[in-house]
Formats: C-alpha cells, structure tokens, sequence
C-alpha cells in the first residue's frame, strides 16, 4: 500500500487555463510526469493503453493509424492489437460514441485526445490519472483530486484499484501560498480494493500513457528536433563567413 | 531623358548580361533606381545595433507572406474545420509543422523587431523634423500590424483565439450610443461566429497584407528622401564634398548591404532555435489554451491576450469604470496608442539624441522602458497575481495599483514631453558623426 | 599593386563563398515548401488500395468499385464472351496490348490475371468519359457483329470485352487495367500488386 505524495502544487503559468471547472481553491501539486520521448517501448505501451482504455469514449481524430508505425509497429500489428473496428489503418482515431449521447450520458461530451498534451502538459496529466478516488456523491461514483467534480469516471480503475481520499490536516511546513494566494492542500488516499497492478506499475502503465499523449500531441516533435540541430549547425557556419565578409568591406570605412 | 540618350550598362563582367541590362534600362528606370535607392543613396556611416532592426522587420514581413501563402493553401476558414485543418497541416502535410512554426515564431518576430526598431527612434529622435511624415507611415504600419495580428490569431479557432477575440470586440460595445451596434457589424453575428471567421480572414489573408506593402514602400520612400537619421542625430547632408556626397555618408550598397546580411544570419539564428527547440515559448508564443478547440459554451478561467498587446491591456485593465461602463478603460488603451502620431511635435528638444540630451529626458526615457514592460508584464498575469494590500488600501489587487501607477508614468512621459524636453540641459550637437 | 590583388581576391572569394552559402540555405529552405505540396496523409489514405468481394458476382455480370475517385469494373465473363474475342482482334487498334496500358501480368489476350474476371479502370482512354457497358445482345444498336464490350457515349469510341479500343475510335489506346492482386477466390485488391511479386 503506497500513499500518495502529501501536498501538490498547482503549474504557475496561468496561461495553462483550462475550464472553469478545474479552477480550484489553492492548488494542487503536480508531480513531474518520468517520460521520455525516446523510449519507444514506452510509446508502444502507451499507445496499447490508450487504445485499449481511452478511445471507448474519447477519440483522437486528429491522428492516423498508420502514423503509429512511427513507433516501430508494423501496418500489421497496429491492425491486429490496437484497432478493434472494421477501420482501414489509414484511416483517423474516431470513436464510435456519438457527441451527443456522450453528452446526455456524462454531462460534457468527453473531449478528443489529439493534442490534449499540449492544452494540458504532461505533468497535469499525469497527475490527473493517478488522481482518481472514489466518491459517492457524485453520479459516476468517482472524483479526482487535480480536476474536482470531473464528469469522468476512472478509465484504468481496474489496473489501479479503488480507492478513497483521506483528509490530511496540513502539517506546518506544508502551509505554503500557493500561486494565487490559496493555501496548498494536502492529499492521501486509502486503498479499498487493489487492481491488477501494484502501485509502482500503476504508475508506470500511466507514465508511458502520459509518453504516448505527448507524442501523439505532436507526432513531429523529435524530427523538429534532429532538423534543427543540422540548421543551427549550418547558420553557426554561416556566421563567421559573413562576419568575415562585413569585415572586410568596411575596412574601406573610417 | 530618352532611352537613347542613357549610357549602356557595363562592368557586370559578361557581355550579354550588359547587353541585357542595357535592354531594359533603356525602358524601365533599373539602374537610376539602383542607384537612388542602394548603390548611390548615402546613409550615415555610424549605425549601430539599433538600426538592424528595420530591414530585419522586413524580412520577416517576406516570411510571414510567404509561410502564410503555404498555410491558406491547406487551411479551412470555416469554424467547424479550422482547428482540424491547423493540426492537418502540423500533421499530414509534408513540411507542413515546419511552415506553421515559422508564422507563429515570425508573429511574434515582428513585434519583437517593430518595438526595438520604434525604440531606436526614441533614442535618436528619428521622428523629428523633417522625418515626421516617415514616423506617422510607421505608426499606420504598426496599427496595421497590430490588426493583422489581431485578426489572424482568431484563424486557429481555439478558445484563446475564440475568447480574445469575444473580449476585444466586446470593447467596441462599451462606446456610447453606438457601441452594440458597431460590434455587431464588426462580428457580423451575435457572438464570434463562422461568419467573423470568414471576414477576418480575408483581411488578415489579402486587405491588411496589401496594405501594409504600401505603407512599407511609402514609408522607405519618405527615409530616402530626407535620408537616415543616426545614433548622434545630426544630418550628415549639412557637411558633404565636392561631389555633393555626405562627408560621414556611405553607400548603402555594398557597406549597409553587407552588414545587414550579418544581422539577417543572427536573426535566423534566434529565430531557428525558437522554431525547433521551442516553438511554444513557454506558452508565449503559441498559447497552451489555444489547443484547445473553441467552444462558446464555456469561457476560459483566463484570458489574455497575446504578449505584444499586454501593455495596452493593461492600461485598459487598470483603468476603473465609469457609471458602470468601460469606456473610459476603452479610451485610455486607445489614446495610449494613438498618442504616438503626434510625438514628433511634442518633442521641443534642443538635440535629436540622447547622447546629447540632459538628465530629464534621459529619467523620461527609463520611466518609460521600465512602464512598459512592467505593464507587458502584467497583462499577460491576471489581476491578482501579485496578491493584495491590506485593508488599509481597501484590500486592493498590488497588480491593479502598479498598473495604475505605470498607467499614470505611462501618459506623463507624453504629457509632460513639451515641458521636460525643453528645460532639458542638452549637450552641444557635435558638426560630424562621432560613433 | 599585388597588395590591391590580395585585397581584392580575398574580397572576391568571400562573395562568392557567402553567395555559394546563401544559395545553398535558399535551396535549403525551399524545400519544405516545396514538399508541402506532395500527397498529404490524408490524400495517400484517400488513395488507398480498395478491396472488392466477387462472390457473388455471377457470369456476365459487372460491378462497380470507387478507387482514387474513378470507377472501377469488375466482369465475370462467360465462356461465350471468352471465345468471342479471339475473332474480332482485327477490327481493334491495339490487340497484343503493346501499349503498357497494363500491368504485365494483365499483358494477355484476355487482359487479366484469370480469364474470367476482368478488371477495368472505366474511364475512357480519350477525354475521360464513362463508357457505357454494351452486352452481345445489343446488336441492334451496336451493329450485327458486336461481340459485346463497352461504348463511350461522349464521342462513340468502343471497347471490347477485355477493354481493347476498336479501330476508328477517338479513343488512342486500350482501356486501363489497374494493379490488383487476389486475396482469395473472392477478394480482389484493386491498387495493389501482388505482395512480394
């Protein structure tokens, strides 16, 4: 049984708005999100995850199939264990849910995922899913502690168990002012009922979701990368050249 | 003169391309223009770091033309496919991530390059007599700019895009009498809709750009005809050779040519690693909220405007209502621009650069920059950012209270302007440029 | 005087090499411009291949399948059709099927990979029209001979059952048989050659 970190901070920028909903008292802190984009095993797991857990209900219809090869599938293996409908694999993550049952059913149509990562950040969606506990009062049964009153229920709730949130009585040294004059809330969790996965793989099943979010936010973000290395290093070649040719012009001036 | 009576064109080294050149000399004004404006038009010999920054903001007005010409060939002006079609572009369209980047960087490129290419004439006096016409072209450009910024941010329709868009039009609603009205028109609906998506793209696509090209060339040709102020704002043209040729004059072609080369490779320096290693600037340049599709059902915890605007929000901001309305806020933003036409003759200083101006406009001038950025600043926080005073000040927001003051310094430096600067101790003006 | 030269190669040289440079970065730069107007993903998805299911195409009949927004057909021909072409090779411009309007596995007297299954692009070799699909029993329009095949209603060109245009037709060349492969007995894969062939 793992508890929770006690005491989160809310992300400074306050650019980061997201909806009203999720402006709460006195923040929570965000735990930094493990991720690393060059981890393709990692993005494979996340990209199982997501597939499996989110596009029920989400979709990603920014996002192709086959860009998945990416991620060093084969057309066949995305096929084969991550697509569950007739879809031809060059086709876009829609979702069979229709907006407006969605709607009816949960109160906001669930939002499409594709560049949820860059609204969000990995951060918050890391903690966001590893937030979830469990709450009577409202209608889906469950609450989260980094996005309060969330209209969604815990998607992974059987990998992770179920649980409820424990009130901390904030220690002294954790009282701090958060970003904007509230005071930091403590939050501990107590374990109901365990799911397949211990804490520690809980968390690392999330991390490499949280991994395939930020990518699928921006497919071309490590050819952005590479690319701009061979610029720099060109321009910074460039430089000194004509540098020399300036120099050598306004010998003429004086 | 008759096309006859020009002397052919010689000394490119090939024989046809003389024989060319000749050609269309003989029927179109090439080399008395190359002459006129680069090879044979002389401009003070002493810029220095400040003045890069005009030919860099024409740089980046040929690649915000040129990326924005390759984004409308996939983007959708239509509210339900706007958004879907940025993302089409970052993600299916060959190179298409990098030709995005490059607008979103270059918008904010632009302001970078106009507020210190509008500094400099701070400094220098380049608005002065007889430039003033050339500085009010400059701040048409920059109301243009402004504008075309304006409209073009609504194009990716996220909710930044969407609600920005709400706030500023609303303003117009707050002008007496015909308020609501005039926002309507503007909207072309209720609420922003397809319909104002539709127009402001097609100013932001075609009408501003035009625009904005003519006022460029107007404003170039009103430079050439007086000619270049420079860091000691004196006029090179008062001391010149036998000639005719300004003694401290060099030719812009090749010595300014040359040099504004290196300044375009340190740019693109700059602006690569923005475009490849962070495009977003911490949420700066492109917005986190605006990845988020709008949705005019549901109005963002905090909406700002993008950070060339904030000092002007500010002002708005810091401004308190009158009879319940936000006009006076309106009109306070809107003087603090406008104010800027007529510095040229607010100015009554004895000298045209700081270098040889006194303390008062020196203290001026820091105020100013100091204001500024400080309202910038504020703008893009909301109003509690920096906590409130105690109940000895009625509990108010320390933002709202330093907007106010920065507000106040703000218009003084205008205000004031005809006083200080003619109080001001100047220095003697030296005869020839010194550096 | 030589002090001038130094000066003045030097000068030249780094003209030259900064123009080289510059040139070369335009180049540069060009090119995701250039490259953004190549098929996106979604035009490539678009031109996917497409599979149609035949089972329950009966002899002599057509169907139709949409591949890269042209109709494709697809004919199970009768043994009557079959033995019919032979006799009428020469009233057609192109019967041996020189021109590489066809894979080469189609490159056949019946123009196909099995000789009862056509598969035909039906878009007209001349100006883009959609022929009409004329049976052997059209006789009174198609002439006593008409041994069935196709006719373009926009300028009279015909085609035979194997989609091989007849002599003095507008039409310069057969009718396209596009790539396509069988899955199975009964699934055709119309843009796509066979895997690994």
């Amino acid at each position: 049984m793992k508890k929770l970190i006690a005491g989160l901070l809310l992300a400074p920028t306050a650019l980061f708005a997201s909806p009203a909903a999720m402006a709460t008292e006195g923040g929570v802190r965000l735990d930094a999100a493990p991720i690393n984009q060059a981890d393709v095993v990692s993005l494979q797991s996340g990209a199982r995850t997501f597939a499996n857990y989110c596009l029920n209900c989400h979709s990603a219809s920014l996002m192709r199939w086959n860009r998945l090869m990416e991620l060093g599938l084969s057309e066949s293996q995305i096929k084969d264990n991550l697509m569950f409908s007739g879809d031809k694999v060059g086709e876009l993550m829609n979702v069979a849910m229709v907006r407006k049952d969605a709607q009816k059913w949960f109160g906001a149509a669930p939002p499409d995922l594709s560049v949820i990562a860059r609204a969000r950040g990995a951060d918050w969606l890391y903690s966001y899913l590893r937030a979830f506990y469990r709450d009577p009062a409202r209608p889906t049964g469950w609450n989260n502690a980094v996005f309060e009153n969330v209209g969604m229920p815990n998607p992974l709730w059987q990998l992770q168990g179920e649980r409820v949130r424990v009130e901390q009585a904030a220690k002294g040294g954790d009282a701090k002012a958060g970003a904007h004059g509230g005071a930091l809330k403590a939050v501990a969790y107590e374990t109901v009922r365990p799911g397949s996965l211990t804490p520690v793989q809980y968390d690392e099943t999330v991390r490499d979701l949280v991994n395939f979010l930020v990518y699928m936010g921006e497919p071309a973000a490590t050819s952005r990368k590479q690319m701009g290395i061979v610029v720099l290093l060109f321009l910074l070649a460039l430089w000194p050249l004509v540098w020399l040719l300036k120099r050598e012009y306004w010998k003429d001036v004086h | 003169m008759a096309a006859t009576e020009k002397p052919p064109v010689t000394g490119t080294g090939s024989v046809a391309l003389d024989g060319l050149l000749t050609w269309v000399d003989q029927r179109f004004p090439l080399i008395s223009t190359w002459k006129a404006h680069l090879s044979e038009y002389y401009a003070p010999k002493n810029f220095n770091f400040w003045y890069y920054f005009g030919g860099l903001a024409m740089l980046v007005l040929g690649i915000q033309i040129v990326t924005g010409i390759f984004l409308t060939m996939n983007y959708k002006p239509d509210a339900n496919l706007a958004f879907a079609s940025v993302e089409y572009i970052m993600r299916e369209v060959p190179g298409g991530w990098i030709i995005r980047y490059m607008h979103s960087t270059g918008a904010s490129a632009f302001f970078i390059c106009i507020y210190l290419h509008m500094f400099r004439a701070l400094l220098y006096g380049s608005y002065r007599s007889p430039r003033e016409l050339m500085w009010i072209f400059g701040v048409l450009i920059y109301l243009l700019l402004m504008g075309e910024a304006f409209f073009g941010y609504l194009l990716p329709w996220g909710q930044m895009s969407y609600w920005g868009a709400q706030v500023i039009i609303n303003l117009f609603s707050a002008i007496p009498l015909i308020g609501p009205d005039l926002s309507l028109w503007i909207r072309g609906d209720y609420v922003i809709s397809d319909a104002t998506l539709n127009r402001f793209f097609a100013l932001h696509v075609i009408a501003i750009p035009l625009l904005l090209l003519g006022l460029v060339m107007a404003h170039l040709l009103a430079l050439h005809e007086v000619g270049s102020n420079n860091p000691d704002g004196i006029e090179i043209k008062k001391n010149k050779d036998a000639r005719g040729v300004p003694l401290d004059g060099i030719p812009f072609h090749p010595y300014y040519t040359v040099k504004d080369i290196l300044g375009v490779v340190v740019f693109l320096i700059v602006f690569a690693v923005i475009v490849f290693f962070a495009p977003e600037m911490g949420g700066y340049f492109l917005e986190y909220n605006n990845f988020v599709p709008a949705d005019p059902l549901q109005t963002p915890a905090h909406i700002a405007p993008v950070w060339y605007f904030t000092p002007y929000y500010s002002i708005l901001r810091a401004v308190p209502p009158l009879f319940n309305s936000q006009f006076p806020g309106v009109v306070a933003m809107g003087v603090s621009v406008m104010i800027l036409f007529v510095l040229p003759w607010l100015d009554r200083g004895a000298v045209k650069s700081i270098r040889y101006r006194g303390t008062h406009f020196k203290v001026a001038l820091a105020a100013f920059v100091i204001v500024f950025l400080v309202l910038g600043y504020l703008g893009t926080e909301p109003i509690t950012v920096w906590g409130q005073f105690g109940a000895w000040l009625g509990n108010a927001d320390r933002a709202t209270v330093a907007s106010r003051v920065c507000t106040v310094i703000y218009f003084l430096f205008f205000f004031l302007m005809p006083w200080y600067t003619k109080v001001d101790k100047t220095k003697p003006e030296p005869e020839r440029v010194t550096h | 005087m030589s002090d001038d030269n130094k000066v003045d190669n030097t000068r030249r040289n780094l003209v030259i090499a900064t123009c080289a440079a510059g040139g070369a970065a335009g180049v540069a730069a060009a090119l995701p411009f250039a490259a953004s107007w190549l098929p996106s993903e979604r035009a490539k998805a678009g031109g996917a291949p497409v599979e149609a299911d035949i089972s329950k195409l009966d002899p002599g009949q057509i169907m139709t399948v949409e591949w890269r927004s042209k109709p494709v057909w697809i004919v199970r021909r009768t043994k009557e059709m079959l033995d019919a072409m032979p006799g009428i090779e020469s009233k057609l411009s192109d019967p041996g099927s020189d021109v590489p309007m066809q894979p080469e596995y189609a490159k056949n007297e019946f123009r196909s990979i099995k000789p009862e299954v056509l598969v035909l692009v039906g878009i007209c070799s001349h100006l883009g029209c959609s022929p009409q699909s004329k049976p052997a029993e059209a006789k009174a329009e198609m002439g006593a001979d008409w041994a069935g095949g196709f006719l373009c209603p926009c300028h009279g060109s015909k085609f035979d059952l194997a989609g091989r245009v007849y002599k003095g037709a507008p039409a310069p060349v057969n009718l396209e048989v596009p790539q396509h492969t069988y899955l199975s007995d009964t699934r055709i894969l119309i843009g796509e050659d066979k895997k690994g062939a």
